[in-house]
């Protein structure tokens, strides 16, 4: 054991320190088509406080430190690319504090979705958070961190970096702070009024420090839920029909999607409206204002809703959807990579028409689709390419569209969201240089040695 | 090809319009009712076109058996009317569509055939199904619910290959001669569609309640009576094939369920809401469901029978949520034999 792992053993005791071949071969990768790198040490720490110490010993040390949470990011932003420490979160999954009555929670950062979804409709049934379409392993603190989205997205107030109300944080520089309202009071209930530094850690890829704790907002859980799904061939009326929509402020959740698979949904378009109420009367209601609102359209039988039987709502029902989760495995080999692309609503009839230039370039499929965020003051649009990680040729075709996607986001006017370092370095090009120097001497303030997860957000 | 046995000047000649008088959902004073109906018949346009719920219902109202509904398919058809969205239409034909993916099967008689509900197939159980074989899918499709989408020429186109592949795929060799229909669509198809377009059927239709009406005779002894009233959902396909509704009452008679009286039952029933949900008239819908469940309930039925699968999955959450308890006949005859 050298002194570095020594060193590590003794902060968070040896059985969650390791340096095996295997361990570190399962740290060194992610689901996408990024190229993996061999970590030096994973690292999983119980508390803060050995966070700050593993912080600290970098420092001394000049070693590299990676957070991680679910690791499911896709792009390789957990893919140590210097080597040195992942420090994967997961044992730091508790959850503090639940306060009904200012609906926020507060959770250590490897907490997971499931865990904390799970311990609301246990122990807090009234309230829910907003849940990303992920496996339910992804971390809170990760999915915030990558301004990551769900299916309370679109009404209660945008990405969930915007429910954040409070940030746990240990500095690239080793000092521990905190965030929001937990600062000067007991409370986790807000980042205003005070000047908002949250913003530091959120969209930096683990640049500037590890998180440790998380206030995040939480809802009502309405008794009520149903789903309608309105289907067009017609990619330009796609905007105004969400607009539509969006315009009735009754919608939960609202996608959009449009994949060559299954056969009898290829070219078709499907929006899918998720209604929640707290009585019958209420659901009633907000479906009749929805169809209302789209009457125009559907009476020229150009386009119209889709009966759907309850029997057969299902999945659309659930949160998170699997729709996307499903789709990831039909090339089977377990290969799956998107890019997410943050981008004007009314853009998406040209990112639809791109994507599928795209893949018919590279021969290979597609689930195209969009979230609309924070009552369409933006919208997630994903290109997915699932692929086969047995098959390189496949591996290379899905990279290479990787790409071309990024490249085509920016132009469209959209920006790559969690994008690996290719698509990081696409950005900071075209970022008025004001903005990255500003990004590049905050990055140094906070992380003097430039030990946190290097080689992302990098200008060179 | 296969054209629609219709004769014109039975409806010229025909005083009552029963075919639109008796319509539950077009409401027509007798001359208006006449008038439109005469443009139907010539081609014209008609408000019939656009009003038609596609219940299947004037199949039956016609006293001559003129098929008014085959009719009423073909103008929309021949005029462009769309009862449902476009996309809505297009992407049913593809999901519908044959695919030749027929897996060969030993099969002996009795041979089911389950339509497009193979996921129905649990259902199929027990002793009233014992030694039944059955297939089903894309390629033994019926197809005739694109009578609700104004595209007979879509069963036309298709119909044929269906029953070519039932015979040489399962009838055939199984050695059967007889075909019981797991979906009365089928039945409605082979009995009452083929014939109206000239389509041979060479096997002889079996109706399931038929089948399962003859099966409890036999297992008799085993029933132990239900002693409960039950509202039967009488789905569109059966009016295709009216002669076969006694069966409900008989099978009722065997398993001691009662068929209670009812305002919407028999040559009133109700649809169940799906067609006119797809044709976006949801105002329509609520009323024909709040309609039909409340007069169920008025009628002491304590469950609702199903016959069509998807009337089932369409009709069951309202039925809950009137207090009665949804089921397919099937089911109900495996109660009264214990199972």
């Amino acid at each position: 054991m050298d002194k570095i792992t020594e060193r590590l053993a003794e902060i968070v005791g040896k059985d969650y320190v390791s340096t095996s071949a295997e361990e570190r071969f399962i740290y060194s990768r992610d689901q996408g088509v990024q190229q993996p790198h061999m970590p030096d040490y994973v690292v999983l720490p119980d508390n803060a406080r050995q966070v700050q110490e593993i912080i600290h010993l970098a420092n001394n040390d000049s070693i590299p430190v990676v957070p991680m949470g679910g690791g499911l990011v896709l792009s390789g932003l957990t893919i140590p690319l210097a080597g040195g420490i992942v420090l994967d979160m997961k044992r730091m999954n508790r959850i503090l504090e639940v306060n009904e009555s200012s609906h926020y929670a507060v959770v250590e950062a490897g907490t997971s979705q499931g865990m904390l979804d799970a311990y609301l409709k246990k122990h807090h049934p009234r309230l829910k958070h907003s849940l990303p379409d992920a496996p339910p392993a992804a971390t809170i603190a990760g999915n915030i961190a990558i301004h990551g989205s769900g299916h309370l997205s679109q009404s209660e107030g945008g990405f969930h970096s915007e429910m954040v109300t409070g940030l746990e944080v240990v500095l690239g520089s080793g000092e521990m702070v905190k965030l929001g309202s937990c600062s000067t009071v007991p409370g986790w209930f807000s980042r205003a009024p005070l000047p908002d530094l949250a913003g530091l850690f959120l969209g930096w890829n683990g640049t500037t420090g590890v998180i440790t704790k998380v206030g995040i907002k939480l809802f009502p859980r309405p008794r009520f839920h149903d789903v309608l799904i309105y289907m067009t061939e017609d990619i330009d009326i796609a905007p105004d029909i969400l607009f539509r929509i969006i315009e009735t402020e009754v919608a939960e959740d609202i996608n959009y999607a449009l994949s060559p698979k299954p056969d009898y949904l290829n070219g078709f378009q499907m929006i899918v409206i998720n209604l929640v109420a707290n009585t019958e009367i209420e659901l009633n209601m907000k479906k009749k204002i929805i169809r209302d609102a789209l009457y125009d359209y559907y009476k020229t039988k150009e386009s119209g809703f889709m009966p759907l039987p309850p029997a057969m709502k299902g999945d659309f029902l659930e949160a998170p959807q699997k729709a996307l989760s499903k789709f990831a495995d039909v090339k089977k080999g377990g290969g799956f990579e998107y890019v997410g692309a943050i981008m004007p609503v009314e853009k998406i009839p040209d990112a639809c028409r791109e994507g599928v230039r795209i893949t018919d370039r590279y021969g290979i499929t597609y689930s195209l689709g969009a979230r609309i965020i924070g009552r369409g003051h933006s919208a997630m649009f994903f290109f997915a390419y699932p692929f086969n990680r047995a098959d390189t040729q496949d591996i290379e075709k899905v990279s290479h569209a990787l790409e071309d996607t990024n490249a085509a986001a920016l132009k469209l006017g959209g920006i790559p969201w969690k994008t690996e370092v290719s698509g990081q370095k696409l950005i900071l090009e075209q970022m008025e240089p004001q903005t990255s120097s500003l990004m590049m001497k905050i990055k140094s303030l906070l992380d003097p040695n430039g030990i946190m997860n290097p080689g992302n957000w990098e200008v060179k | 090809m296969h054209e629609l046995k219709f004769d014109p000047e039975i409806c010229k000649s025909c005083t009552s319009c029963d075919c639109i008088m008796k319509c539950q959902y077009i409401d027509l004073e007798s001359d208006q009712a006449k008038s439109e109906h005469a443009k139907l018949v010539a081609g014209e346009d008609s408000s019939i076109l656009h009003d038609c719920v596609t219940c299947y219902a004037c199949e039956e109202y016609c006293p001559f058996g003129n098929h008014p509904f085959y009719l009423i398919v073909e103008r929309q058809e021949q005029r462009g009317v769309h009862p449902a969205p476009k996309p809505l239409e297009e992407s049913q034909v593809i999901m519908m569509g044959p695919k030749g993916r027929i897996k060969p099967k030993e099969l002996s008689p009795p041979v089911m055939n389950m339509c497009f509900f193979t996921v129905m197939n649990g259902g199929i159980r027990g002793s009233l199904f014992e030694g039944v074989s059955k297939f089903g899918g894309s390629d033994v499709f019926c197809n005739l619910m694109f009578l609700h989408f104004a595209r007979n020429s879509t069963i036309r186109q298709r119909l044929p290959l269906m029953i070519e592949n039932i015979m040489k795929n399962f009838l055939e060799p199984a050695g059967a001669k007889e075909l019981i229909c797991y979906h009365d669509e089928c039945y409605g198809t082979y009995t009452s569609w083929a014939p109206a377009f000239g389509i041979d059927v060479p096997f002889k239709p079996v109706h399931l309640f038929d089948f399962i009406y003859n099966r409890l005779v036999e297992l008799k002894e085993n029933i132990k009576p239900l002693g409960i009233k039950v509202a039967y959902q009488r789905p569109c396909s059966n009016r295709l094939c009216p002669q076969t509704d006694h069966f409900v009452d008989d099978i009722f008679s065997l398993i001691g369920a009662e068929r209670p009286k009812r305002e919407f039952e028999y040559e009133n029933a109700l649809c169940c809401g799906g067609v006119p949900e797809a044709q976006q008239r949801f105002e329509l819908t609520e009323e024909i469901q709040h309609k039909n469940v409340e007069d169920m309930k008025a009628s002491g039925a304590a469950y609702c029978v199903f016959n069509c699968p998807f009337c089932f999955w369409t009709l069951s959450e309202p039925v809950l949520k009137a207090g009665l308890i949804p089921i397919m006949m099937s089911d109900l005859c495996l109660m009264a034999l214990g199972e």
